[in-house]
């Protein structure tokens, strides 16, 4: 309980941070949102009657206290375009990028995972060099060209995939929401049909991330696996005779992810920035496809409230890695 | 050709000795790496008794390790077996499969190592390590485990053992960890033990207290143990016989007292002037000249010690090593004996 609370303490400079360079930023940025909302046709006092209303014609600081003492309320502002509070309008759209994300990384986790031990227990093995082509091809692609290239492949040419437009079959309904999250709210309803619908839209997104991150994945077990069956230990517990499963899995690899869950906490940030790229590609309704319009509409508060939760998510996941290092790693503990 | 057959073709040894509990003849290993062959073992014969202490002494990379290591099967990858058998207790070791190795390993021969800290798994608990090898060799299960695995650690005397098994390595002493590993290695009765410089690393005392700790449980359960160690006088402080290993080859085997007071080995000789105990003052400790050989050489000469030895002659370098019998237990490698 203390380690999150003192964890959580030593996140505050960094958003505070994030939230500062966002609001910056967001001001620093080409268009000016008085007359986008104005319309094209509107006269230049019509455009300044907007931008009176809006605040933003009071000094940068002034604007910045205000909305931090907005934040301070829970208050994260309007979004222009919808006139819906960003609040709302996150709230609506977290799930789907959450889950999104999550498979993504869950996903890249089960495949990378497998893939290191197995490169790292036969090194220099055909194993190992094919796992070495894989990574490699998978970080060199852009992600937006790695979603488009399975898009084309699976659904076009082989149509073993759905079309990429959105979460769920426009002829299935999608399941009442509880968590937001299509697969968790689906086995809630004990709707099989609305289930398989969902997880056949997530394949290939989430497949997008995972090839994205499974580079580093893959690469810090391979090293860290290696590693581990190199120490004294693992030799002791050879010597006892303890079955090639017992050494493999209760001795070295519980070692061996020490690294890789620091590597998680790294990669998950890769992921969310590649989420909103994703998200546009597969017509995704998550928070990144909305922050990327509110960014064309120059509509700057849905943009902070989008980096802001961004940050507070990797915040939160970080928290999530400390935890389960402190569980996975005795000697955490007393220091915590 | 090597001491130990020598040694048993004496029609009196062969009525009343027993069968040797570990007999290896003329065990030749290498090592095939990127830079060359390292002929680290080179026509090795060893053999002890049951409940036997058989000290191994030589100076560091005279291929002690990698004789033990061997003995396990739990060589590097890389090492090559190029000669020789080794019989455990009936069992061909060097023929036997993995699994079958898996088998006698932690149950039949077991093995204790230098730097103990490292040596424990650092996130779990060393009561649980001790139930590993329990589940694995013993047919004890569930709050039984436990059980047992407490009584080990009582065993090699840890106070309040209870209160250990709980315990991560972190958080105990290296003098501590080693008695761990001493109940790990223990815990399923092996007739063998094979311990790898046990006290290196440790303080003084605490060295004093591992030895005797090994000693003791030694005798209490008749257990046949090699103990590799560089320091002579405590091998013969306490074993019963002494090999001495010079750049893979065992140059002299002899009961202890014998090798210590009258070595016959150039090499022995001056292992014994090199270490403290036995030399008279710090003043006519002498260091042993020279270098081991590079093991990768495409030529070692047959005695691997010439280029360092005072009592070199022609044929040390061009004829084939003899094992001299000096007595029916003493034997040495050297054409000085010989003579
Ligand atoms: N995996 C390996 N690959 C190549 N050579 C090796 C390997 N392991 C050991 N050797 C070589 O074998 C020789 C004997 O090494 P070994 O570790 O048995 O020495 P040692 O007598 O145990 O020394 P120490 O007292 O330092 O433990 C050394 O020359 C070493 O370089
Ligand atoms: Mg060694």
């Amino acid at each position: 309980m203390k380690l999150i609370l003192k964890r959580l303490l030593l996140a505050l400079p960094n958003l505070v941070g994030v939230i500062v360079v966002t609001f910056v930023l967001t001001r620093a940025l080409p268009g000016d949102p008085a007359a986008y909302f104005a319309g094209a046709a509107a006269t230049p006092e019509a455009v300044a009657q907007v931008r009176t209303q809006l605040g933003l014609d009071r000094p940068m600081f002034e604007q910045f206290l205000s909305y931090v003492s907005d934040l301070a309320k829970g208050d994260w502002g309007v979004s222009l375009a919808t006139g819906q509070s960003v609040i709302s309008e996150l709230k609506g759209r977290l799930p789907a990028s959450l889950e999104l994300t999550l498979f993504g990384l869950v996903l890249a986790v089960s495949v990378a995972v497998p893939l290191g031990v197995l490169a790292a227990t036969r090194p220099n093995s055909a194993w190992d060099h094919g796992v070495r082509a894989l990574t490699t091809a998978g970080v060199s692609l852009p992600t937006f060209f790695t979603g488009l290239l399975l898009v084309y492949v699976f659904y076009y040419k082989l149509g073993w995939a759905p079309s990429p437009s959105g979460r769920i079959d426009a002829f299935v309904s999608s399941p009442p929401t509880v968590t937001g999250f299509y697969i968790i709210d689906s086995l809630i309803a004990g709707d099989f049909t609305a289930l398989w619908a969902s997880i056949k839209q997530l394949i290939l997104p989430a497949g997008t991330l995972a090839l994205f991150v499974l580079a580093p994945l893959a690469r810090m077990t391979r090293a860290s696996m290696l590693g581990v069956l190199s120490s004294d230990f693992i030799r002791t517990a050879r010597a006892s005779g303890l079955t090639p499963m017992t050494v493999l899995y209760t001795y070295a690899l519980r070692n061996a992810l020490l690294p890789v869950l620091t590597t998680l906490g790294m990669v998950f940030s890769f992921l969310l920035g590649s989420n909103v790229l994703v998200e546009k590609v597969f017509a995704w309704p998550g928070i990144g496809s909305f922050a990327i319009e509110s960014l064309v509409a120059s509509d700057y508060a849905p943009v902070q409230g989008f980096v802001l939760s961004m940050a507070l998510l990797y915040v939160l996941l970080n928290l999530l890695i400390d935890l389960a290092y402190t569980w996975l790693d005795p000697r955490i503990a007393l220091e915590g | 050709m090597s001491p130990e057959t020598i040694v048993h073709a004496d029609p009196r040894a062969a009525a009343n000795v027993p069968p040797p509990l570990l007999a290896v003849d003329g065990l030749s290993l290498e090592f095939r790496t990127r830079s060359g062959v390292v002929r680290a073992l080179e026509d090795v014969s060893l053999s002890l008794q049951k409940g036997e202490l058989l000290g191994v002494v030589g100076e560091s990379g005279s291929g002690k390790s990698v004789f033990a290591y061997a003995m396990l099967g739990i060589s590097d990858a890389a090492a090559k077996i190029t000669r020789g058998t080794a019989v455990f207790d009936g069992m061909d070791l060097l023929g036997a499969t993995e699994r079958e190795l898996r088998e006698i390993r932690g149950r039949e021969v077991s093995m204790i190592f230098q730097s103990p800290r490292t040596s424990l798994n650092p996130i779990r608990k060393v009561g649980h390590q001790i139930e590993d090898v329990l589940r694995r060799h013993a047919a004890v299960r569930g709050q039984d485990l436990r059980e047992r695995a407490i009584d080990c650690l009582k065993r090699v005397r840890i106070p309040d053992p209870a209160r250990r098994y709980e315990a991560y390595p972190f958080e105990l002493s290296g003098g501590m960890c080693q008695r761990i590993l001493i109940a790990l290695a223990l815990a399923c009765q092996p007739s063998l033990l094979i311990a790898d410089e046990p006290t290196t690393g440790l303080d003084v005392t605490t060295q004093a207290a591992i030895m005797d700790l090994i000693v003791e449980l030694a005798h209490e359960r008749q257990m046949a143990t090699l103990l590799i160690t560089h320091d002579l006088a405590m091998a013969a402080q306490y074993c019963d016989r002494i090999a001495v290993m010079h750049a893979g080859h065992v140059v002299e085997v002899g009961p202890a007292q014998v090798v210590l007071h009258q070595p016959q080995h150039p090499y022995t000789a001056r292992l014994i002037a090199s270490t403290p105990h036995t030399a008279d003052s710090i003043a006519a400790m002498q260091p042993i000249p020279g270098s081991l050989p590079d093991l990768r050489a495409a030529k070692l000469p047959p005695c691997r010690y010439s280029a360092r030895c005072e009592y070199r002659t022609e044929r040390c370098d061009t004829e084939a090593l003899p094992v001299v019998p000096i007595d029916a237990t003493h034997s040495v490698r050297c054409w000085r004996a010989a003579a």
